[in-house]
């Protein structure tokens, strides 16, 4: 990984210092770094001559930005209407309760970060857990336990998605 | 996936005689398997399934020409993943990888049907071996997703072949701007993202509004849950949102068109990323596109998780990089939008109807659908419904078709209850209603709304309480909070429905609802607002008595509201196995070796463990 000034220089020019791109220039940071490091914010600012409080705003604005490292595993919960009929809460208080972690943090162990969404308009596999990209149907309490219990545990993949994330 | 080099187009004649030679190229291929890569498909393993054609395609010594290919959403998500095998259209549903073989070897090259993985018909046990023959296409009319299941999303080659961009090519070579917004006018196209507003007076507007610099703007921040359909185009079609676009841009007077997709939609994403580039390439994007003078180029943004986003102003606040906080429009965006520009935003499903009403005319656009609400409409049909997927259905049609026709009705036996569209601004709609036309009016009266076309189906354990709770918490959680009618006024309203759905609710409880809905309607900065008290409206006026024995009766007749009914065991249906009481967390169970057990009520949490656990169903809410 880069370090952070470096990191944000490139992603700045990759938008030729075009302010209107803030949120992308955002997204990029967090796809590569996995969540919004303060000095990279601030690093940003400073480039693009915006005030801190402007990035600060957008950071905690939109709910996909975080300012603290996440998991290992992204773990995100559809609490879309359909999924919620067919039983999404019970499966987030399950998983909350299963692995101590409240809906939008991550566990103690970093194993995962859990992000419950609105909707990942997959309505037809209701409902719907997807964990690092891959989509899982009909989900149940049981089977949502089951398959973030086999995750590989964070020291193994770390390397492993940070790889994924910069290709 | 890398496309061939593909020189620059420099005319609408090269156009033409390319889509002509690559025509002629895919008639090569005398047999081709299609495998659906939509998100449902995807979820389901179909990449994998695609690799395999792929390779057995390859591997294959016959002497005729195979051709794997992945292709957009077929729409029918529930039986995925779906592989169509031309010729004959064979339509097989619920593929799984060990199928593959048989496929090739019985149907791609003997000709033969493998009929285990025909659809059966649930009713008359008749299977059906193309699309067509199957119930849930049958009644459908596909006009936006008729590219979708056949075409090759990351080829823009396929788009071409199929008679992409002609509609480009005709607008640039034989139309003024003028003639592109009289035909849109002349289809009555009018805004499927929600508002239902025309979409010919938004161009001409922002046609005449001041100012050199125009913008255009897809809205892909699809919001409301349970809701699908512009994913599917993005992902399925995007040259047709691409194309689109370019013919309002031309007709408007735009250089520079975005597309704001939701963060929530990769694939989307990656394929609208890809078309972009490959029309880039082919000189249908960029500096005198096909030879003439007109210029236009396109950027994608992804939306940062914030369902007011959804709404013109806060898109736009977005797209300058700031907080998606909607303003009062006493501007409107088309004289005073994006970067304070001239700005025309149009929804997914609005800019891919474009091209085919340029190629057809806005006469046969026209001719389909109802006096005020024409051509087609594309609803993501969910919920409790039999065939859940993805839907394209004249104007007009009735409710009860859609759901009973294509949807087959409530799965399990179950008796319909409501149907909810219009995402969180919309209504549920009761079954006295079923028979009612579906258009942008005839649903507004209902107290719902068309909205971008979420139809979401609920059956009778479904509590309209909950339901209301459901979109007003959703509603709460994404209000931005800059005006406070919305911001205090939707807390409270959560607030009092949160009490009714605890056994907490009040005489007097619904007036006071009813008057916040005024105050918000009348007073909310943007739509979000405005509309957010449909959902509890709507159920007030159709559900009363369910609200009433909340109320009244501390009772949840649909028994989902916990602390509202209780858990009782049913002694002719217990088999005495004790696994409820094993599992039981309070001990709250009793009973012993063939004697039914019984719950202690005393003593019950109601946490529905027994509920989950009892393997013969004994356990009961009352």
């Amino acid at each position: 990984m880069l370090e952070n000034p470096k990191l944000v220089e490139q992603i700045v020019d990759r938008y030729s210092r075009d302010e209107g791109m803030l949120i992308s220039m955002m997204q990029d940071i967090q796809a590569e770094c996995g969540y919004l490091p303060a000095d990279g914010l601030r690093c940003l600012s400073k480039r693009l001559q915006v005030p801190l409080s402007r990035v600060y705003a957008i950071a905690t604005f939109y709910s996909s930005f975080r300012l603290a490292p996440g998991g290992a595993h992204e773990v995100t919960l559809c609490m879309g209407t359909v999924c919620y009929l067919k039983g999404a809460p019970d499966i987030l208080e399950a998983v909350c309760k299963e692995f101590r972690v409240e809906p939008g943090g991550t566990t103690s162990d970093r194993l995962f970060s859990l992000q419950p969404v609105n909707c990942v308009g997959a309505c037809a596999l209701a409902p719907v857990m997807v964990v690092d990209g891959k989509y899982y149907d009909g989900v149940t309490p049981a089977s949502a336990i089951e398959v973030l219990s086999d995750l590989p545990p964070a020291e193994e993949s770390t390397e492993v998605i940070a790889k994924e994330d910069v290709a | 996936m890398t496309p061939p080099a593909l020189a620059k187009l420099a005319s609408p004649v090269d156009l033409e005689a390319l889509a002509q030679q690559f025509r002629g190229d895919s008639r090569k291929a005398s047999k081709c398997v299609r495998v659906c890569i939509g998100t449902g498909c995807t979820a389901k393993g179909s990449r994998k399934i695609y690799e395999l054609f792929c390779e057995a395609a390859e591997q294959c010594d016959a002497d005729v020409n195979i051709e794997a290919k992945c292709v957009g959403c077929h729409g029918f998500c529930e039986r995925g993943p779906v592989v169509v095998v031309e010729p004959g259209e064979i339509f097989y549903q619920q593929v799984e990888e060990p199928d593959v073989a048989e496929i090739f070897r019985e149907t791609v090259l003997g000709g033969r049907i493998v009929e285990r993985l025909l659809y059966e018909d649930p009713a008359t046990g008749k299977k059906a071996r193309e699309a067509a023959d199957i119930p849930f296409y049958s009644a459908q009319q596909r006009v936006v997703l008729s590219g979708n299941g056949r075409i090759d999303p990351t080829q823009i080659t396929d788009y071409i072949a199929d008679g992409g961009y002609s509609a480009l090519a005709k607008a640039l070579s034989s139309m003024t701007p003028e003639d592109v917004i009289s035909q849109v006018e002349l289809a009555g196209l009018r805004g499927r993202g929600g508002g239902g507003f025309p979409t010919a007076r938004k161009w001409q507007s922002c046609r005449e509004a001041k100012g050199s610099a125009k913008y255009v703007i897809c809205n892909g921040d699809e919001g409301d849950p349970g809701a699908f359909m512009d994913r599917s185009i993005m992902e399925g079609n995007p040259h047709s949102v691409i194309e689109g676009m370019l013919i309002g841009a031309y007709a408007i007077g735009s250089r520079q068109g975005y597309i704001y997709v939701r963060n929530e939609y990769p694939l989307a994403v990656e394929h609208l990323k890809a078309a972009i580039s490959q029309a880039s390439d082919m000189g249908l994007l960029g500096k005198n596109i096909l030879g003439s003078s007109f210029s236009f180029d396109i950027k994608i943004n992804r939306g940062g998780g914030a369902f007011v986003c959804g709404e013109s102003t806060a898109l736009m606040a977005s797209l300058e990089g700031r907080p998606g906080e909607p303003r009062a429009k006493y501007v409107h965006t088309v004289e005073s939008g994006f970067r304070g520009k001239p700005t025309n935003l149009n929804n997914v499903e609005t800019w891919a109807n474009v091209p085919q009403i340029i190629n057809r005319g806005g006469e046969w656009f026209a001719g389909i659908g109802t006096e005020k609400s024409k051509g087609t409409k594309v609803f993501s049909l969910v919920g409790n419904v039999v065939n859940t997927g993805l839907v394209e259905v004249p104007m007009g049609i009735t409710l009860r078709r859609i759901i009973e026709e294509i949807g087959g009705g409530v799965p399990d036996g179950k008796r319909f209850k409501a149907v909810q569209t219009g995402g969180p601004s919309g209504g549920c709609i009761p079954a006295e209603h079923l028979d009612v036309r579906v258009d942008f009016d005839e649903l507004t009266k209902l107290g719902s709304m068309m909205g971008s076309g979420g139809m979401i189906v609920m059956d009778e354990d479904t509590c309209m309480v909950r339901v209301a709770q459901y979109f007003t918490e959703f509603l709460q959680k994404e209000s931005c909070g800059k005006c406070t009618p919305c911001r205090e006024g939707l807390a409270q309203m959560l607030h009092i429905l949160n009490g009714i759905t605890k056994g907490d609710g009040e005489v007097g409880d619904i007036e006071e609802v009813g008057t916040l809905a005024q105050l918000l309607e009348g007073t909310a900065l943007c739509a979000l607002g405005k509309t957010a008290a449909n959902p509890i409206l709507s159920t007030i006026r159709y559900f009363r008595e369910e609200y009433d024995a909340h109320i009244l009766d501390r009772h949840c007749p649909a028994k989902e509201c916990r602390g509202l009914f209780h858990y009782e065991i049913d002694r002719e249906a217990c088999k005495a196995c004790g696994i409820c009481l094993k599992n039981c967390p309070a001990d709250a169970i009793a009973g012993e070796k063939k004697v039914p057990h019984i719950i202690y009520q005393g003593k019950c949490t109601l946490c529905g463990t027994c509920w989950d656990k009892c393997p013969f169903s004994a356990v009961i809410k009352v």
